[in-house]
């Protein structure tokens, strides 16, 4: 189950659609090991493609450098689909990459820029498998407990 | 001329879940060379026939190996490589 604060949920689905009729990317990093998705880093996406995204290579190293520097991890790989439904497509299933991260597909086709609904799915993928997974939208992660 | 190289989280299960690893070479192709040595398959995943694979990014420094010369780019003694699959996805 991917549990996801109220406020990390509405970015995503705010640059979703900002960014709707092109796909949009971004992942939320969390403590390595945590599950914890806790910092929302929207990521431009290179590709500009309503059917592609993809992270600028630049770009990305920083990304994992940053968090490499703060023994952070992706917790979540988000993108959206504009004209089909949530789902892993064949590329996004063989590109995916991070077997512990929550693969979430934002569905902008309905509504497209405009208040709405959208779809709001969370996967894993691991060697190929895709599992759908529940989403728990909650107030506030809860707190860290301290050892 | 070794070079710590950094490995991504999918390719760990070829360095014993190392995180980083040194490998010798004067180019990024002969560091690759010695990665598989010791880490058999892993230049598999980071070659195809036509040279890096489109989806595996590599950096020399913070620099993408692809503007400064692909698998021909070069090494010296204490360079940081990173190896970073692509965050990507499409239709088809
Ligand atoms: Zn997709």
């Amino acid at each position: 189950m991917l549990t996801i604060d109220q406020a990390t949920y509405d970015r995503i689905v705010a640059h979703a659609k900002r960014d709707h009729p092109d796909e949009a990317c971004g992942i939320v990093a969390g403590p390595e090991g945590s599950d914890r998705a806790e910092r929302v880093v929207e990521m431009v996406n290179a590709a500009g493609s309503p059917t592609f995204y993809e992270f600028d290579s630049t770009e990305l190293l920083a990304l994992y450098k940053d968090m490499w520097s703060r023994d952070e991890e992706p917790v979540v790989v988000y993108h959206s689909h504009t004209a089909t439904e949530a789902y892993p497509s064949r590329t996004d299933i063989g590109l995916a990459s991070e077997p512990a991260a929550h693969y979430v597909l934002v569905g902008t086709r309905e509504h497209g820029n405009n208040e709405g609904p959208v779809e709001f799915r969370s996967f894993r993928i691991v060697d190929g498998e895709v599992t759908e997974e529940e989403v728990s939208v909650v107030p506030h992660l809860l707190p860290l407990t301290k050892e | 001329m070794a070079v710590e190289v950094r490995i991504p989280t999918i390719l760990r299960s070829y360095t014993s879940d190392q995180k980083a690893v040194t490998a010798e070479g004067t180019t990024l192709a002969a560091v690759i060379d010695d990665l598989d040595a010791n880490h058999p398959g892993i230049k598999e995943r980071l070659i195809e026939q036509s040279g890096l694979r489109r989806f595996v990014n590599v950096y020399v420094n913070d620099e993408d190996v692809r503007f400064i010369g692909g698998l021909e780019a070069e090494i010296s003694d204490g360079d940081q490589v990173v190896v970073l699959p692509a965050v990507a996805g499409g239709q088809g």
